[in-house]
């Protein structure tokens, strides 16, 4: 083809005619609908190791585990949308070897995962997109490998943990969505649970103090045992190789099971491999494209400038969330269909806890004012702000999402929302999103 | 088995079979039905799957919470008395579902 010639010798970039994406998640998925409503009419190939067509993930943690939910109607889209979008989905395969040349255009090998067997198959592209994702970090003491230590990533962790909750006393090391989302669950299911979190509060690197403080408040409520400040020792097992329970300090706490939820690492071996720059994730500028100008990457893999209306490319951040896979999707989509960029909304984050909805909205660390909005009709809900010299810059909710979704619309509008406003629970926040005018006139 | 009726703004209908207890937005982002997104996989958290309900339909479906009632509020489109959330609507064996999609969700 006289137009691939053209675009492998360099000098005339042309578009591509054959994407594969590496990774078959919520990210790759959206890359794909992406690409399609941009009018790109090349190929389009999906490579996933998991068996599972490619699924809603974080449900795994509270619809699925209470059996609400079956793996089908998990599903981020149905069987016919891949074919009638001509979107190719291999399942079941991993990534072994990447050739890649200097033009973009390249070859990936692939095995089965479930037989063992050497490089199978091969996908030709002349664009590569690594949506790799991340996977469970490992913790370092003794019994980690034992009979009845989880992880909860995947939907057969899922199912695995789903098994095993009415066995006994689950322990759940790390107080972080993950594993406050499953005690919360657990403990819906009349389970008895326990969270050992080794920082000083819940959830230390998402969200403030007032916030931690009330979701803490919460969970005792629901009956989950959390003990903060307390890393665990060693996980105990008996005779046979299963879990007993897990030492902290001076104390053995019994368990049947121990979830282990102690945040991810990014899966960048691929990356590595390629020679693309990698910082604790692979490095992408704000439209997914990294170090190497011709491949991309998008999702929890990714190490990207803070998005948002004031794009900082002095902060760079890894936001592992279903909003940033979707949002780096569509800008990876668009760079590869020869699109212009678009405007990147403020990154927004949410976890539900048994019945209490925590939403984040913007990123926190450049604040210098907190204010902390709460009402003592309604002791359920919280709206915690943060302000950068006078201006919102983040806010958190809890079981407020109206006024979750009148601040994230104020931050992607740069309304000026003042702390004294904020404060005021006489006026509804998503006043603050009308125009000045008839701000003015309402209150008149 | 139940039917779904997505009328867009332009005018164009999409008919889909959908499965009995799943909802209107994860039936419409399953078949790729345009104007529906669903960002927070219905978990009331984004309102991104604005629908408009048919008026003789709306009594088929219990009344929205509080928390669905004020999200509607900060829809990116103007809410009308049948404006609901879709990932609210869950689909019911016999009982076809008539909504339109308002022209922006974002």
């Amino acid at each position: 083809m006289p137009d691939l010639d053209r675009a492998r010798s360099g000098e005339h970039q042309t578009a591509p005619r054959a994407v594969v994406v590496v990774g078959a998640s919520h990210a790759a998925v959206q890359f794909a609908e992406s690409l399609r409503s941009n009018g790109f009419g090349g190929t389009v190939q999906l490579i996933g190791e998991e068996l599972h067509q490619p699924y809603n993930r974080p449900s795994l943690s509270k619809a699925y585990l209470k059996g609400e939910v079956t793996v089908e109607s998990l599903a981020l889209r149905g069987s016919n949308w891949y074919t009638d979008h001509s979107i190719d989905l291999t399942l079941g395969e991993r990534v072994v070897r990447i050739e890649h040349g200097k033009n973009g255009s390249g070859r990936v090998h692939t095995s089965k995962v479930h037989s063992g067997e050497n490089e199978v198959s091969s996908y030709v592209y002349d664009r590569l997109i690594l949506a790799t994702g991340a996977s469970p970090r490992k913790l370092n003491i003794a019994g980690t490998d034992a009979d009845g230590v989880v992880e909860l990533r995947s939907v057969d962790d899922a199912h695995s943990l789903r098994d095993r909750v009415a066995s006994g006393p689950v322990v759940v090391i790390g107080g972080g969505f993950i594993g406050l989302e499953a005690a919360a669950t657990i403990r819906s299911l009349g389970g008895t649970v326990t969270v050992l979190e080794a920082g000083p509060r819940l959830m230390g690197r998402a969200v403030g103090e007032a916030t931690a403080a009330f979701i803490l408040a919460a969970h005792r409520t629901m009956g989950v045992d959390v003990r903060l400040s307390t890393a665990p020792e060693a996980i105990l097992t008996d005779d046979h190789g299963a879990v007993r329970g897990v030492r902290v300090a001076g104390n053995d706490i019994a368990a049947s099971t121990v979830l282990i939820g102690v945040g991810v690492e990014p899966n960048i071996a691929l990356a590595e491999s390629l020679g693309l720059s990698c910082a604790a994730g692979i490095v992408v500028d704000h439209r997914g494209v990294t170090s190497e100008g011709t491949v991309l990457a998008i999702g929890d893999c990714t190490v990207q400038p803070h998005p948002g209306a004031d794009l900082d490319l002095e902060r760079s951040v890894r936001l592992e969330s279903v909003d940033n896979a979707v949002e780096q999707a569509a800008s990876a989509a668009r760079v590869v269909a020869g699109e212009p960029d678009s405007v990147r909304a403020v990154p927004w984050f949410w976890s539900d806890q048994g019945d209490w909805k925590l939403q984040i909205a913007g990123l926190t660390g450049t604040h210098d004012a907190v204010v902390v909005r709460s009402d003592p009709d309604r002791p359920r809900r919280l709206v915690v702000g943060y302000f950068t010299s006078g201006r919102l810059s983040a806010a958190e909710c809890v079981n407020a999402p109206a006024d979750f979704l009148a601040l994230r619309g104020a931050l992607n509008n740069g309304t000026l929302v003042t702390p004294e406003e904020f404060a005021d629970t006489s006026a509804p926040l998503k006043q603050l999103l009308k125009p000045q005018a008839s701000r003015a006139s309402a209150t008149a | 088995m139940s039917k779904v009726f997505y009328l867009q703004p332009d005018g164009v209908e999409k008919v889909i079979e959908g499965t009995d207890g799943e909802s209107v937005m994860t039936t419409a982002v399953k078949n790729g039905v345009r104007g529906i997104v669903g960002q927070c996989g219905g978990a009331l958290s984004c309102a991104t799957c604005h629908v408009f309900l048919a008026e003789d339909e709306l009594d088929n479906f219990s009344a929205p919470s509080e928390d669905e009632d004020d999200m509607l509020d900060c829809a990116a489109t103007d809410r009308e008395p049948n404006s609901r959330l879709s990932c609210q609507l869950l689909l019911r064996e016999g009982s076809d579902i008539h909504v339109t999609i308002p022209s922006s969700q974002l």
